[in-house]
């Protein structure tokens, strides 16, 4: 292994009301995968951020081979040679995906910019790394995991010394997570450094070589990765170990209600002739390939698209949904997988967020009651840890994990039977993860019903009482929880149609 | 300085407001200065004049900023209210009860046109009002037959609607009660912006639109009732111009939605949507009125009102800019 090829030092940074960074640590070898880990709100993005030169250090130093450096936008940072993946997308949808890549450095051609060669540039990178998509399409027309990979593929085209990728993973499908280990595998060999940021343990395990934990922005230690177990890692992190043991049997008593009844649904390209019941009590796991129509069913559902035919009944009733507003109504809440883009106002405060969906129940006459308003959202807080100086906190301050919790206080202060679930936990750390889980588990004992739609397969094995295998927009598999396994599921999510592959409806 | 920004006072009123707010003082009083004429009770209502059909209009248009759209219309329509109602009036024998329930619903009318353009045809609302200026520019020319009109005077039986906007005792004393009105609409309005459903739906449509709606909210509904506010709100400017005024010309009124808009934007109400303050928009309205008032005192023409309007309008956003940029 290299030389240490960063290194920083008793970094602080304070925003107004919290202290992000409490003199925190981190040493960086060329040559090795280096895990950054802590719970929500922990500070490491904010760490990468102060080292990419988005913000500024109150106090501390930091070295890059060798030499003391002083990045004040992110520019100085990229022309030192660090390249970071973030947390959020930060890509035009507008724009095709080569105009993405090259957004800064376009390629010209006798004083024009030249797209052809742009996208031969991007065939190129995507050809070395392996990944599969078509340079000239448009951004806003992939799934989140494949604009994801473009993030990777953009930042890596940097040709940097330095790499950050600050949960990558969150977005991607298993398959894809392979692909990305390849690329870091590769990227690792030549040298370069890598800081790999994730909730996820497993992956830890895999692709890492030394871990540095920290804990509400104090850094806690750096370990070598093979030399300590999971539970170490997780008790430096939360201070306490977590157990995650998959679900054995459902929880459904077998004369349960039918609470959710969808019958030939389709709805645009993504669903086609979908058909379901979701019990009283129960978590219906869905799982699937990133692209398998999970969430466009859940949106078809929830009165977000436009239903092509299919009938739903709630409760046995059959009942009309053409609006969210509709949804809501019914007892029907849904949970985006895209939670800054669709999940959230991050320009408005914890409180308003918080009530968003529920805003009639916090009516005195006309006026919203700011004080019963602000009290519940300070419960749920609570309730849910949520690390925010106060609930007046502007989302967009808040840590992504703590984001999350945000969305998932909206939907529970609404109070509906029935909640889709999309991608609950993504993004979030191991210890408010196991909250969730323990919530959810509570709300299905309450009564309630959740469709929990999960890339994770520990998730879906966790907590499912049933799963649901969907692929290219139709169920492919059910499977009780006393049969499932990985295998199962991976075999019927990649059950092509048959009329499909012989070509008949290819679009 | 550092004691001065936090200062609880100054971090409530906001920096942008305050510089608005401190704008204003500093202009009526180099005003007065220059002019001693100018601090006078009846350049006052003067001023209080000119803010009306501004205020009303800059009230409205506000909610509609703040879903992060813009209204045109408002300037014509404005002008067109006036214009068919003075018609009606003058020329039909309405009685004047009824020409001013008129006048209003002519500007509702017009802000549930633009309404379901926007939310329901999904035009974007520069297109959709730009589209609704011409159309009632033209419609108010046609239905006058091209004529100005000018409305009852305060001698005329019916003239009892002049005192809505002002009193004129025995003595000859002006009362500016429109001042009251418009007050009077501005706390109802930053009452409806910031304490009901349909305010803070509005704000966060602007913030995030779709997250509002997979929310659960109707956001078509809340888009609408924006404009019609913004409609509604013109109908009431054009009651309160030709009430002070007396006189329309047929096709004018474009370019009074400027004022207004500058008027929001000086007030600290974000073009980009999800926000909107109405007491800095009435501060906004009260400089351009005061401009509008002043200049000729002393000794400038109109133009300069624009250049004027123009500076005060990018140093107040520019203070904003500033100090969010500095937080960061
Ligand atoms: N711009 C900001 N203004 C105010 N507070 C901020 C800002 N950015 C981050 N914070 C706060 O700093 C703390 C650290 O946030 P950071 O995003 O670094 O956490 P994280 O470890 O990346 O968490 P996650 O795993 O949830 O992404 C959080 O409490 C967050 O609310
Ligand atoms: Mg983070």
């Amino acid at each position: 292994m290299g030389s240490v090829m960063l290194r920083m030092k008793g970094i602080d940074k304070s925003f107004p009301g919290v202290h992000a960074l409490d003199h925190v640590d981190l040493d960086v070898i060329g040559g090795e995968v280096h895990a950054l880990m802590g719970e929500n709100g922990a500070g490491k993005s904010t760490l990468m951020k102060i080292l990419t030169g988005i913000y500024l250090k109150d106090s501390g130093t930091i070295e890059f081979e060798g030499k003391g450096v002083e990045f004040t936008s992110p520019k100085e940072a990229q022309d030192a040679g660090i390249a970071i993946v973030h947390q959020e997308l930060n890509m035009m949808n507008h724009l095709t995906v080569a105009q993405n890549i090259f957004i800064g450095r376009e390629m010209m051609k006798s004083g024009f910019i030249s797209d052809s060669m742009m996208n031969k540039e991007a065939r190129k990178l995507f050809d070395r790394l392996n990944i599969d998509i078509d340079p000239s399409e448009t951004m806003g027309n992939l799934t989140v995991g494949r604009q994801q990979m473009c993030e990777i593929a953009k930042a890596i085209s940097r040709e940097a010394k330095l790499m950050v990728f600050d949960e990558p993973s969150a977005a991607l499908t298993e398959s894809e997570i392979e692909e990305l280990f390849k690329i870091i595998r590769d990227l690792k060999s030549k040298g370069m450094g890598i800081v790999y940021i994730s909730h996820r343990m497993d992956e830890i395990k895999v692709i890492t070589d030394r871990v540095t934990v920290m804990r509400d922005g104090t850094y806690v230690g750096t370990m070598i990765t093979k030399d300590s177990t999971k539970d170490d890692i997780i008790n430096m992190m939360v201070g306490r170990v977590i157990y995650e043991d998959p679900k054995q049997t459902s929880s459904v008593p077998e004369n349960a209600p039918v609470v959710l009844k969808v019958e030939h649904l389709s709805a645009g390209k993504m669903v086609k002739d979908v058909s379901f019941e979701l019990r009283k009590g129960e978590i219906l796991g869905f799982s699937g390939l990133m692209g398998a129509g999970r969430t466009e069913l859940a949106r078809a559902i929830f009165g977000a698209d436009k239903k092509d035919e299919g009938t739903i009944y709630i409760n046995g009733e059959q009942v009309e949904i053409k609006t969210t507003e509709d949804a809501v109504s019914h007892g029907i809440g849904y949970l985006s997988e895209d939670r800054k883009r669709f999940g959230l106002v991050v320009a408005k405060s914890v409180a308003e967020n918080s009530t968003m969906s529920a805003l009639s129940l916090f009516m005195k006459g006309v006026f919203i009651d700011r004080q019963k308003e602000r009290k519940e959202a300070e419960s749920y807080v609570k309730l849910l840890k949520t690390k925010t100086p106060s609930v007046d906190q502007l989302v967009v301050n808040l840590s992504g994990g703590n984001q999350q919790k945000v969305v998932i206080a909206k939907w529970l202060i609404r109070n509906c039977d029935i909640l889709i679930f999309d991608e609950p936990t993504r993004g979030i750390d191991v210890g408010a993860k196991s909250e969730i889980y323990h919530l959810m588990n509570e709300l299905v004992k309450q009564g309630k019903s959740i469709i929990m739609i999960s890339s994770e397969m520990t998730e879906i094995l966790r907590m499912s009482d049933r799963v649901l295998v969907m692929c290219e927009g139709r169920i492919t598999g059910e499977i009780p929880i006393e049969e499932v396994s990985q295998e199962r599921i991976m075999a019927a999510a990649t059950l092509r149609n048959q009329e499909d592959n012989n070509g008949k409806t290819k679009k | 300085m550092e004691k001065l920004k936090n200062n609880p006072i100054i971090k409530a009123i906001g920096t942008q407001r305050l510089v608005a707010l401190l704008a204003l003082i500093l202009l009526y009083l180099t005003f007065g200065i220059m002019n001693p004429r100018f601090a006078t009770y009846s350049t006052m209502v003067n001023i209080f004049d000119a803010s009306y059909y501004i205020g009303f209009m800059a009230i409205g248009i506000c909610f509609v900023i703040a879903t992060g759209g813009i209204d045109l219309s408002i300037g014509t329509v404005l002008t067109m209210s006036g214009l068919v109602a003075g018609f009606l009036s003058v020329n039909m024998g309405f009685p004047i009860w009824l020409v001013i329930i008129i006048c209003i619903s002519i500007g509702t009318l017009f802000g549930v046109i633009n309404g379901l353009l926007v939310a329901k045809l999904g035009l974007p609302p520069f297109i959709a009002t730009l589209g609704t200026m011409m159309l009632s520019k033209g419609i108010g020319s046609i239905i006058t037959g091209a004529q100005s009109v000018t409305w009852k005077s305060g001698s005329d039986p019916e003239g009892w609607y002049r005192s809505i906007f002002k009193i004129k005792t025995e003595g000859g004393l002006l009362i500016p009660t429109g001042f009251l009105f418009l007050i009077a609409a501005a706390v109802l309005m930053a009452v409806v912006m910031n304490k009901t459903k349909t305010g803070r739906y509005i704000l966060s449509l602007g913030s995030n639109k779709e997250a509002t709606r997979l929310s659960g909210v109707n956001v078509d509904k809340y888009l609408i009732i924006a404009y019609v506010i913004s409609g509604t709100f013109a109908g009431i400017a054009g009651l309160a111009y030709s009430t002070i005024y007396s006189t329309l010309l047929p096709g004018g009124g474009a370019g009074f939605e400027m004022d207004a808009i500058a008027g929001v934007v000086i007030g600290g109400t974000s073009m980009s949507g999800g926000i909107g303050t109405i007491a800095g928009t009435m501060i906004g309205v009260f400089i351009i009125s005061i401009l509008k008032t002043g200049l000729p005192f002393v000794g400038l023409q109109t133009h300069y009102q624009q250049v004027a309007t123009g500076l005060v309008l990018i140093v107040a956003v520019f203070a904003d800019v500033y100090r969010n940029r500095k937080k960061n």
